[in-house]
């Protein structure tokens, strides 16, 4: 995602103890997330999620699958 | 009614919610506050009285879930699964309930829907409200069955109410129950998450919930757009030129104003201080004092202390407001943020950042910080490389240090010019202190700590306006008034031992002279010498008594000699054969030698070994001593 843009989270992969707290922080499915900072080099993102900005490394934030405008993207996918 | 044990609080809640701002205005005690996720990371616990009833109220540390990853929240679904707590407070932010109510649903949980009577309690009102963000209390207490109440504590609102709701619950709770919380322990035996309350079925249960449902019935928000204003200060502060520049701005800032708000209160208190030495000494002689316990006390020990107390607490007193100030605005996240792909790099948690900032103030409470920090390697990581920054007992040296031989061989008042090439150049130190902490992580991760950068989630707070007032009052008593305190405990006896060293002769020669010609070979080889080595050692117990003991080494009368003025003592210097040279060792060496005494022990209670102590001590000093060898070397 690039910064502004706003989506749906549609899945989260189970992958590492993290999806947990992923889970905890906001992340669920059906939640609308929007992207607002980004390092440059992407390492590592802000996304604005129910109230809160939780930022995340690139590798965590490939765990979470989001609905853009119909198609599944990964969030950092592209 | 009688009581017997106090009625048990305890303060549970998201991190960054205001939970210790709740507890201290409840108890009146000043824990420390700051606008970062992972600032508590012990318990704390305090008393209050409301109506004659006595309340035991327990700060625990912020958790987003009863699922623990870190040491701190371990620490919080501990105590909350114990049902050592009568009542549970669980604080959650106006700003964003949902994840409020997932935790309240997880303590609901875990206690099979009977848990301790709880009260969820609305903090920071004032910053929803702001942001346009309306909250139904009223639903919310129906829905959960439990009482809701809207609070914002910075400003004491609602506390009365829930003082009020407190003792209510309170009365409820030895009426009804009828069975003193001590009895209930029978039940914890057989199964020890349950709550204690199990045997009262009086006590109210929380119905089922979804926190996501129930938050968005509850909730309103009116200003979808009150985040811009955030986001364009985040652009800036992050951003990929702008984030580094701020950051060096903000830090090289913060020490200017120390070192040119401290240099007139500095020579003000060191006059005040020692025209009151000739007195003490006259007045100790007058009452029949012994002539050489006389020399011990004041020319030992007040002068020591006397030096501590004028050298360090200007700086401080400037220094740590300023950094509270940065930390209550919600900087520090963003500046871990900046700094995390370094981190990366280094296989290290960008967390790292947080207790490196810590590490400022004092190694050892950078090195309890390291708690917030998940992974264990990481963690190790974390505590191992804190001390390569330098903490504020050493702030004093190295400015002394930099103003005497980089500043035109302490020429006074240099002016604007030269107080700002000062900060530019002590900034530079630490950033060679926070390129050695990179370099050291990367190490370790690549050779004893092998292993993945593992994953972790770092909030940035929203940027509230840090309460000035409060922020001052605050760090000059609690902060600066406790290290100095414990500067000076130090440096009392330490005063006195090297006044025993001083003047206790052994084969004609005072055994502080003794001691540093010993070690001149090896001071030799590092760019320094003998006496030099002798104020680092003798100044384990305390980083800032390193230079009272080298002048005094080199004056060779035995006591601490008098700081009069700059020049006097560059010509002490440099008739020790102090060369730039000499400085720049010393002040590398400053920068990388082994922690404190209150620092080593801290972390062999963290780590829970004497070996990972050992490294933590070993890592620096082999550092510094190979920097300081190499820049003997070549220069």
């Amino acid at each position: 995602m690039k910064i502004g843009q706003t989506a749906e989270i549609s899945w989260l992969a189970d992958h590492k103890a993290i999806t947990k707290r992923l889970l905890d922080l906001g992340f669920e499915p059906g939640t609308r997330v929007g992207c607002v900072l980004t390092r440059r080099g992407g390492g590592i993102s802000a996304y604005w999620v129910k109230g809160a900005v939780i930022a995340l490394r690139r590798e965590d934030a490939e765990l979470i699958l989001v609905n853009e405008e119909g198609c599944k993207k990964e969030e950092n996918g592209q | 009614m009688k009581q017997t044990t106090p009625f048990t609080i305890a303060l549970a809640g998201n991190p960054n919610v205001g939970k210790s701002t709740i507890f201290n205005a409840l108890t009146n005690m000043h824990q420390k506050t700051g606008n970062w996720a992972g600032k508590t990371v012990a318990c704390a616990s305090g008393r209050f009285c409301y109506r004659g009833i006595s309340c035991l109220t327990v700060d625990l540390p912020g958790t987003y879930s009863l699922d623990p990853h870190s040491q701190e929240e371990a620490i919080a679904r501990d105590y909350i699964a114990s049902g050592q707590a009568d009542l549970l407070l669980v604080v959650c932010d106006a700003t964003c309930p949902e994840r409020g109510l997932r935790l309240l649903k997880q303590i609901r949980d875990i206690s099979g829907g009977r848990p301790q009577p709880v009260i969820l309690c609305v903090n920071l009102c004032d910053e929803a409200q702001k942001k346009g963000i309306e909250v139904n209390f009223a639903m919310l207490s129906e829905r959960l069955g439990i009482p809701v109440i809207p609070c914002t504590a910075r400003s004491r609102f609602g506390l009365t109410r829930l003082k009020e709701k407190i003792y209510e619950i309170c009365l409820s709770y030895e009426s009804e129950c009828d069975i003193p919380p001590a009895k209930c322990s029978e039940c914890l035996l057989c199964c020890p998450q349950a709550s204690a309350c199990t045997l009262c079925p009086s006590c109210g249960r929380i119905p089922d919930f979804n926190p996501a449902d129930l938050a968005k019935s509850a909730v309103r928000f009116h200003n979808p757009d009150f985040f811009k204003k955030q986001e364009q200060i985040d652009r800036i502060v992050t951003g990929p030129f702008t984030g580094g520049a701020v950051m060096l701005a903000l830090l090289m800032g913060v020490f200017w104003l120390t070192i040119t708000g401290a240099n007139y209160p500095s020579s003000l208190l060191w006059d005040c201080l020692f025209s009151l030495e000739g007195r003490i000494a006259d007045a100790l002689l007058a009452l029949g004092a012994a002539g050489w316990l006389v020399q011990a006390l004041v020319f030992g020990v007040y002068r020591v202390v006397a030096w501590i107390v004028s050298v360090m607490l200007p700086p401080m007193a400037i220094f740590f407001p300023l950094f509270t100030l940065l930390e209550d605005l919600g900087y520090l996240p963003r500046a871990a943020f900046n700094m995390d792909c370094a981190f990366k790099k280094c296989c290290a948690c960008g967390k790292q950042c947080l207790t490196m900032a810590m590490g400022f103030g004092c190694n050892a409470a950078g090195v309890v910080g390291c708690r917030i920090i998940d992974s264990p390697r990481e963690r190790l990581i974390a505590i191992l490389t804190n001390s390569l920054v330098p903490c504020n007992g050493r702030f004093p040296t190295l400015i002394l240090l930099i103003t005497l031989f980089f500043m035109g061989f302490g020429a006074e008042g240099g002016g604007l010019a030269a107080s700002l090439a000062t900060a530019g150049i002590l900034t530079a130190l630490i950033l060679l202190g926070v390129a050695a902490t990179l370099g050291a992580s990367r190490l370790l991760s690549k050779t004893v700590l092998k292993g993945v950068p593992s994953s972790f989630t770092l909030e940035l707070p929203p940027y509230r306006r840090p309460q000035f007032g409060k922020v001052l009052v605050r760090s000059v008593f609690d902060r600066t008034l406790f290290v100095l305190l414990r500067a000076v405990a130090v440096a009392a006896p330490a005063g006195l031992l090297i006044w025993i060293l001083g003047n206790c002769c052994v084969g004609g020669q005072s055994m502080l002279l003794w001691l540093s010609s010993f070690l001149d070979p090896i001071g030799r080889l590092l760019g320094m010498d003998g006496m030099i080595l002798v104020g680092f050692i003798l100044g384990f117990p305390a980083n800032e008594i390193v230079v009272p003991i080298i002048l005094m080494g080199y004056l060779q009368t035995g006591v601490l000699v008098e700081m009069a003025d700059p020049s006097a003592l560059m010509e002490i210097f440099a008739a020790h054969g102090w060369t730039v040279r000499t400085a720049v060792c010393m002040a590398v060496f400053c920068l990388f030698h082994w922690p404190c005494s209150t620092t080593c022990l801290t972390i062999r209670k963290e780590t829970g070994s004497w070996r990972w102590t050992l490294a933590a001590v070993l890592l620096p000093t082999l550092l510094g001593g190979i920097l300081c060898f190499l820049i003997q070397v070549v220069f």
